[in-house]
């Protein structure tokens, strides 16, 4: 045993014990893999003993298991209950936090551990909430890893179970087996699988994708999805001709731009159509225009990013049209892994306000809706209900196919008159102390991240976007405005209500 | 049906003399109870010992071919009062719950047991619920022994050490008259390991012969004079009897060399952590082999004076390793020592910290702590001089987020929270109260729902201070299984009685779930030993409870929403109560996936729903994960430069229960949303009207396609 782990540290007394601890998150089969372990472990002559703690901690949270083993001899050995720091062998984590939880708790440590982690993601929920993106840094936690274990094996385990039809704790014991961790032949491993008799087939499939990763080390391609196939506008003849043209100006544009340009230009364009794209590369030729190489074109790299998100505003229009598109249907059948003989029915959840209806109408008679209370109110009666859609029926398929036809009556409905007029301003509010802080320029038009969502979101979005225009008054002037107003930004996007937003609104009022 | 089950487990406990068992703690504690030929047994489930309920209980065909009566018992004070049977008759009981919790429930009974004494064997098997992986207060169960003189084993945790104090146990409770307490910490609950099995004993005397003779004597009964004689008997009878036979049958262990300047003291539940410290500081090898003297407190009350007066002997220091708080047995050992006269320098909190579980590291510490101070000499060098640099290993707890346990993928409770978080956006926050279960979740983000909770079934009662009613009515939650253990009559009735003008919600998943899914009374399950689908809202009418609304699919929040509103704002001002009924999910596919896989395989037709997210839709605002939490609602990042936030998506793992449309329909979010219900072996006519609908469809986006430019692909 000495010899299959040497360098131990000083307690040479618990050699002789091998010990393994399982970091899971409740639900995912923990207990499933820790069995497996006893059972191969007695199997081979060894005394094993396993603990968990069961119940209500495990419903979604973060928990451990426990197997400590020893060669069987006459006297028995006396196992902890619970992995200590410093003190563990193995250490399993079948999710990416959970592997960077395990060395939070030190038990994963240079001179001993055989790390064994799963790279994939399921996010906690503090990850999920924020209105920005608060996905927590997988790369910190490998980081870490690669620091804290002896020996590491890191892969998309779920991925690789769950191709094979098998779930995550078979390529994990896969992994484990793969690892060589324990002294146990490969075979015996798989025998443990095969003695519990369920789904052994798929389990033994996954095994082996996961003792692959293992053995194989960095060698195994990454397995990710496939390529997307780069998205490019497709059409009419005609109508390329005119796509063309605007690409054709697009190499007009600094080579810096031209990127995220073309994919606005493909934006805007799929959105409406190729006059409204000339209107977009118009925006952004201004910009370019009081830009420079000096300053990297950042200014106009930022613009042309965000002036394509404006002018693609989400309209009932734009949502009847992309729900009913083709490869839309095709996606969902495949990733309900619908068969040709199965039928799929597809129910939408639409809720419109009245809003929704005034901003449809022509500008002058929805706006004149819009400022009348008691329309509004009639609206809302009429209207404003939940409605669910079954679009794989022809009756409501066809309603949104032709709300989605509605392209060209776009641009003179309220909506596109407010969105106009509201981009118009925000683009001259950013730009406005171009000539002084052209940091500041540029932050002011990320501003733009801020309005997204639908109803009360998107209403709660448009409140702290005009809080952010507003408050660049208040840094008018200051060296560090644009490092503000990014930081205010970021605080807009910590919680929904704009508390952290406000809280900085407020330090920056204490400077004056 | 309980969530796990033991069925096949449940065959080991036949085995018999020389048979090896090999297996969980709580299955060893059961095979204990039939090799000693317990007559009765009972207890209500929670963490730790839940499993040992659902072995009893799907044991109950074994047990009754042995004459052993199995009872589910309504709450722990219903099952410890079922150990009164061990009062006037000869017949052997035992009892589980979980502590300290389910000991304050049990503790009436527990104490007039303990006042009355007992003939038969009385057993209390307690899963202590402390430390790592506890949800529960922190406390300890020893107290109660304390006040009510009964008698507290803490087995080491091992399967031999464990079943043998389930004899003892029975064997002490018989010697002494005194009802005794196994207590087993969380982890010995689910410890596995083997030990030598004997045949199962048919009770002596069985629960049906006793009932056909039936015995009194009004001396047993707690009413003055004899209580005055039973407290006298406890301390000048029954506890002289139990140190005897502590001493006599050893059921406290002396492990390491007879003579040694130190020693440590320890309760049973601890040895195997001071042991593993041992072995890290190189003072024991790993078969539990010490260079420090031992004595284990396999009964940790009452303490033997004469036994640890003994170990002492010779002694200039010694530790005692008690874990939690107060540290009532240090307390004890100081007055010995204090009170002898003696000038051994005693150790234990001192070195140990007060509060908190004992973890390995804590325990190593400690030891280390101790020997720095009573034997430098005995540490191994690299301890007494550190020369080795800790390796530095990145800060993870600012990336790292917290986990903590939540509502499952698809929980009938998720809509019920999300309905209130709308009603109060409407309504403005109200008092709210919680109570035990996983509806507890639902004070954590993203709901952030109830403030308070007191006790299993005492959601409403905990609100009773505002039943006055007011400007905004008080609300307070309450599970299925709250409210059949205790809140019918302690939330429920108290309500009633006191004309309590506010709102109780009860939520009736038809288990008690965050056990394990036992059923309960109202559970809609068949089940072929307990009475099942007893409605809450017929027990609501008869306690008195007028204004009752059930709602029998919680998925549907608006209807939620509207319900609670009414009882918010309506103008009558009794009790208002609302009845929220919905499968628990886990239990739920538990059911259903087998059958429907089956269906499928039948070639019979079936409907299976999933929810997707539109991504190009989707703006990734986050609004419906602020109104969910579901684990299969999750984050994906899209390969699109012009995006900056994640979007939505749902994953596999999704059981298409409706929640996250129903919410972005309910709170007007967005129509991201979609469910996808496939259907496995359509009908003929089902098939031919969509391959039709899929032609027409197909002809309207090719024709609309030929007359535009569109981006190809698609992102998600």
């Amino acid at each position: 045993m000495n010899a299959l782990l040497p360098d131990r540290g000083p307690d040479a007394q618990t050699a002789a014990i091998l010990k393994l601890a399982i970091m899971a998150v409740g639900g995912q089969g923990g207990g499933v893999l820790t069995s497996w372990i006893e059972a191969l472990a007695r199997s081979q002559g060894y005394a094993c003993q396993a603990t968990s703690v069961a119940g209500v901690a495990q419903r979604t949270g973060s928990t451990v298991y426990y197997v400590e083993m020893t060669p069987v001899s006459e006297q028995q050995p006396v196992f902890a209950l619970a992995p200590s720091g410093g003190d563990v062998d193995v250490l399993i984590a079948s999710e990416m936090m959970e592997v960077g939880r395990s060395i939070m708790r030190g038990f994963v440590t240079p001179d001993r551990t055989t790390l064994i982690g799963s790279t994939h993601r399921s996010l906690a929920y503090s990850e999920k909430a924020a209105p920005g993106n608060g996905m927590a840094d997988s790369d910190e936690v490998r980081a870490g890893a690669e620091i804290a274990a002896q020996r590491l094996i890191l892969a998309d385990m779920d991925r690789l179970a769950t191709e094979q039809g098998s779930v995550i704790s078979s390529s994990l014991f896969g992994a484990l087996a793969g690892s060589g961790a324990l002294p146990f032949e490969r075979a015996a491993f798989e025998d443990a699988i095969r003695a519990s008799g369920k789904g052994v087939e798929a389990s033994l499939r996954a095994f082996n994708a996961g003792f692959e990763a293992a053995t194989q080390g960095a060698a195994v391609p990454v397995v990710t999805d496939k390529a997307p196939e780069p998205r490019q506008i497709v059409g009419p003849e005609k109508q390329l001709d005119a796509w063309h043209n605007l690409v054709a100006r697009l190499l007009e544009l600094p080579a810096e731009v031209r990127e995220i340009a073309e994919a606005g230009l493909a934006k805007t364009v799929d959105y409406q159509d190729c006059i409204y794209g000339a209107a977009y590369l118009d925006h952004l030729d201004k910009i370019v225009a009081r830009d420079s190489a000096a300053q990297g074109w950042m200014l106009s790299q930022t613009a042309a990013k965000y002036i394509a998100n404006a002018m693609c505003y989400d309209d009932i229009i734009r949502v009847a049209d992309l729900k009913t598109r083709a490869p839309r249907m095709m996606r969902i059948r495949r990733e309900m892994g619908v068969r040709d003989e199965n039928v799929m029915q597809l129910t939408e959840y639409f809720h419109p306000r009245a809003e929704e209806i005034t901003g449809m109408l022509p500008a002058k008679m929805g706006a004149r809706l819009e400022a009348n209370p008691k329309a509004m109110e009639r609206l809302t009666r009429w209207f404003g209900k939940g409605r669910r859609l079954r679009t794989d029926t022809l009756r409501a398929f066809a309603m949104l196919h032709v709300l989605g036809g509605m392209k060209s009556y776009r641009l003179k409905t309220h909506r596109h008159a407010v969105e106009l007029q509201h981009l118009e301003k925000w683009l001259s509010a950013s730009l406005a102390s171009l000539d002084t802080d052209y940091g500041l320029c540029i932050e002011l038009l990320k501003n733009r991240r801020l309005i997204k969502g639908y109803s009360d979101t998107h209403t709660r979005g448009l409140g702290k976007f005009d809080k952010l225009m507003k408050s660049a008054e208040l840094l008018q002037g200051r060296e560090d405005a644009a490092e503000w107003m990014a930081r205010l930004r970021e605080a807009a996007l910590q919680d929904p209500e704009g508390k952290a937003l406000d809280g900085a609104i407020e330090t920056i009022k204490s400077f004056a | 049906m309980a969530e796990r089950s033991f069925k096949a487990e449940v065959e080991h406990l036949r085995k018999g003399d020389g048979d090896t068992f090999t297996g969980e703690g709580i299955l060893a504690i059961t095979k204990a109870l039939l090799e000693n030929g317990v007559g009765y047994v009972g207890g209500y489930q929670g963490a730790p010992i839940s499993h040992l309920m659902d072995v009893l209980a799907d044991a109950e065909d074994l047990m009754g071919e042995l004459g052993v009566r199995f009872e589910a018992n309504a709450s722990e004070a219903a099952a410890a009062a079922m150990l009164a049977a061990s009062v006037h008759y000869p017949i052997r009981g035992a009892v589980t719950f979980k502590g300290p919790v389910g000991v304050n429930v049990a503790s009436d009974a527990i104490a007039n047991l303990s006042s009355s004494g007992v003939t038969g064997g009385a057993l209390i098997i307690v899963g202590e619920d402390y430390g790592e992986g506890s949800s529960i207060m922190q406390e300890r169960s020893h107290g109660f022994a304390m006040k009510s003189q009964f008698w507290m084993l803490d087995p080491r945790p091992n399967l031999p050490s464990i079943t043998k104090a389930v004899k003892d146990g029975f064997e002490l409770s018989e010697a002494s008259n005194t009802p005794v307490m196994l207590m087993v910490r969380i982890r010995a609950c689910h410890v596995t390991g083997s030990f030598q099995t004997k045949d199962n004993q048919r009770p002596k005397l069985t629960v049906k012969d006793a009932a056909a003779n039936p015995q009194s004597d009004f001396k047993r009964v707690v009413l003055p004079p004899w209580s005055y004689v039973h407290e006298q008997d406890k301390i000048n009878n029954r506890w002289p009897d139990a140190e005897k036979f502590i001493v006599d049958n050893k059921l406290n262990e002396h492990f390491g060399p007879a003579d040694a300047p130190i020693g440590i003291v320890l309760q049973g539940g601890m040895y195997n952590g001071v042991i593993r410290a041992l072995q890290r500081l190189g003072l024991a090898d790993a078969f539990g082999n010490t260079d420090i003297p031992l004595y284990v407190l396999n009964v940790t009350y009452p303490i033997v004076q004469s036994e640890f007066d003994a170990f002492c002997e010779g002694k200039d220091h010694v530790m005692i390793v008690e874990e939690g708080q107060p540290d009532h047995i240090e307390q004890q050992l100081g007055s010995f020592l204090y009170k002898a006269g003696r000038s051994v320098k005693l150790h234990g909190k001192d070195v140990l910290p007060m509060a908190g579980e004992y973890t390995g590291q804590v325990m190593l510490d400690g030891v280390t702590a101790f020997l720095k101070q009573a034997a430098p000499d005995m540490l191994p060098d690299h301890i007494r001089a550190p020369n080795m640099d800790a390796p530095a290993i990145p800060d993870l707890s600012k990336t790292v987020p917290i986990r903590p346990p939540g509502f499952c993928t698809g929980c009938p409770e998720r809509p019920i929270f999300a309905a209130m978080k709308l009603t109060q956006e409407e309504l403005g926050k109200h008092q709210i109260t919680g109570d035990i279960g996983c509806h507890l979740f639902g004070s954590l983000p993203p709901f952030e729902i109830g403030g308070a909770t007191m006790g299993y079934g005492l959601g409403p009662a905990s609100n009773a201070a505002f039943d006055g009613g007011g400007e905004r009515r008080a609300i307070s939650m309450l599970g299925d299984g709250g409210f059949w253990h205790n809140g019918l009559s302690s939330s429920i009735g108290n309500m009633v009685f006191n004309k309590s003008d506010s709102v109780a919600v009860i939520v009736d998943n038809y288990y008690s779930a965050a056990t394990g899914g036992q059923d309960v009374l109202s559970s809609r399950a068949d089940n072929d030993t307990k009475s099942t689908n007893n409605p809450i809202s017929k027990a609501l009418e008869g306690v008195g409870v007028k204004w009752i609304r059930q709602i029998d699919r919680t998925y549907d929040v608006g209807k939620l929403r509207e319900v609670l509103h009414e009882a918010l704002t309506t103008d009558y001002d009794g009790p208002k109560v609302i009845v929220a009924s919905s499968e628990c999910m886990l239990n739920k596919q538990r059911r259903e996936k087998p059958l429907r896989a089956k269906a499928i395989k039948d070639g019979r037709r079936v409907d299976v729903p999933r929810f997707g997210v539109d991504s190009d839709v989707c703006t990734g605002d986050h609004a419906c994960m602020r109104l969910s939490g579901c684990p299969s609602l999750s984050l994906k990042t899209l390969d699109d430069p012009l995006r900056d936030d994640p979007v939505a998506h749902i994953d596999q793992t999704c059981v298409g229960c409706g929640n996250c449309g129903e919410v972005a329909d309910t709170a007007v979010l967005c129509p991201s949303f979609y469910q996808a219900d496939v259907v496995h072996n359509p009908s003929g006519f089902e098939k031919w009207r969509s391959g039709l609908r899929a032609r027409i469809v197909t002809a309207l986006q090719t024709r609309r396609d030929a007359k535009r430019l569109r981006l190809s692909g698609n992102v998600s």
